[in-house]
């Protein structure tokens, strides 16, 4: 397996920290060779700037794309628009010579150029495809007996023309992951739908953005789970800070926490809810906590 | 000068001219059981005429990607979509919200950048204050912000005339 640069994007080290550092534990739990990718930038967010300047998007993705062919290393993303914009990104430029030239002389403004060497991974089908739910569960201390919903999100496997992820409409490989640390996954209404908070909604349309989001806690609270699971900072945001706003905006109130995966599996590895930053989420439920702590 | 629709996704390798308007798009799209995008209706004003770059519906689209899996005529929806926003863009139609999340890339180089709080989470979690990225580094914003100066983003986001524009939406 070729070794990683850990791509942080902007949410996770700006707005949910703990998940930052409960990666970089995962990842020397598992003994991944990873390095940090000194000197990223913003992916750029797929969603306002894929949608204003498509070349200006792929430029500062080639930027960081190429900071990680520098070390020789794939891109390790944690986020599904980090994944979806410099995976989509590398895809175009492998694949069009023409705009791979045209970033290329941008690049050279700053004495950089892409080659196209690196892969483009998201840590969810990274963990399935390099190590597979057995390896995951022989490198757990304490199987979590939870039940889980699920959210896959969007842009992990979708377009899947540039993935290879298998079906879109009832994929598995995540729920494997999750089970894998003794959970148990527990089917909803609506599962697959999106959160509402990408291609720029939230940020300019924020109740109907949130229309979605209430939609989705919805059907998870009717499912009767303890927590919800994601593998994206920007869904984690909506699912978490959103139910808050949810409950100002529309008086429902869910109260659901909400973890990233690899905050799950770092505390399925033996560290403390409070090691990885659960407890600095905006929904603060002490006897979830409590039941994390083992 | 501002290209019809239709020539400009067929520039793009794309074409909505193969759509039969069976609906399977706004049927599995999210956002239109909340917001008035219709899916459907979009695609076919796109390929009447320029009308299209000036509705707002381009915007309410969350790139789920759902219809464009399930276009029975394997129409790149969504690539699409994006295609139509970033010409509505230039011609300077952009969401005030979105400008503002942009000049945040080009003076931070982050879209959400660290605040006070964020600082102190982690440091509570004893990490470094500031994260490995751009945020640490000035030499590689610099690199970020020559480069939105060079593709002309700058120029784009922070055009005078485009704030008419955004008025007149």
């Amino acid at each position: 397996m070729k070794p990683v640069s850990l791509f942080l994007g902007c949410i996770i080290p700006n707005r949910y920290p703990g998940i930052e550092k409960a990666t970089k534990l995962v990842l020397d739990g598992l003994g991944i060779d990873w390095a940090d990718l000194a000197g990223a930038s913003c992916c750029p967010a797929p969603g306002v700037f894929r949608s204003f300047d498509k070349v200006t998007w792929l430029t500062l993705a080639a930027r960081n794309i190429v900071l990680s062919e520098q070390m020789d290393r794939d891109v390790l993303t944690i986020c599904n628009g980090c994944f979806g914009s410099l995976a989509d990104a590398n895809h175009e430029l492998k694949n069009d010579p023409g705009l791979a030239r045209q970033v290329n002389k941008h690049l050279g403004e700053v004495d950089m150029k892409y080659k196209g060497s690196a892969e483009v991974r998201h840590i969810i089908e990274f963990l399935s495809k390099e190590f597979g739910p057995d390896k995951v569960k022989d490198a757990i201390k304490r199987p979590l007996e939870l039940k889980v919903a699920l959210h896959y999100g969007c842009h992990l496997i979708k377009p899947s023309k540039d993935r290879d992820m298998g079906t879109v409409e009832n994929p598995v490989f995540f729920d494997e992951l999750v089970e894998a640390l003794g959970a148990k996954s527990i089917d909803y209404e609506d599962k697959m739908a999106c959160c509402g908070a990408g291609g720029g909604v939230r940020s300019a349309l924020l109740d109907k953005s949130l229309e979605m989001a209430d939609a989705k806690l919805l059907h998870i609270a009717e499912a009767g789970v303890d927590c919800i699971v994601n593998a994206c900072p920007f869904c984690h945001l909506q699912l978490d800070f959103g139910q808050v706003e949810i409950k100002d905006k529309f008086g429902h109130e869910y109260n659901i926490p909400v973890l990233h995966y690899s905050q799950l599996l770092a505390i399925a590895m033996g560290y403390s809810p409070e090691d990885v930053g659960v407890d600095l989420n905006f929904i603060k439920n002490e006897e979830f906590i409590d039941r994390l702590r083992g | 000068m501002t290209k019809e629709p239709v020539k400009l996704l067929e520039d793009e390798g794309l074409t909505f001219l193969t759509c039969m308007q069976c609906g399977t798009c706004t049927g599995s799209c999210p956002s239109g059981r909340y917001t008035s995008l219709n899916t459907r209706r979009l695609v076919l004003s796109a390929r009447r005429n320029k009308d299209v770059y000036h509705d707002e519906d381009l915007w309410m689209c969350t790139t789920c990607y759902q219809c464009q899996e399930r276009c029975p005529r394997g129409i790149k929806i969504v690539d699409g979509i994006l295609t139509l926003r970033t010409e509505s863009v230039h011609m300077g139609l952009m969401l005030p919200d979105h400008r503002k999340v942009a000049g945040l890339v080009i003076d931070k180089g982050h879209a959400v950048p660290i605040n006070d709080a964020n600082r102190e989470r982690r440091k509570e979690l004893g990490m470094d204050e500031l994260p490995e990225t751009v945020h640490k580094y000035p030499d590689a914003l610099e690199q970020v912000k020559k480069l939105v100066e060079v593709t002309g983003f700058v120029q784009l986001v922070r055009n005078e005339g485009s704030e008419v524009a955004e008025e007149g939406q």
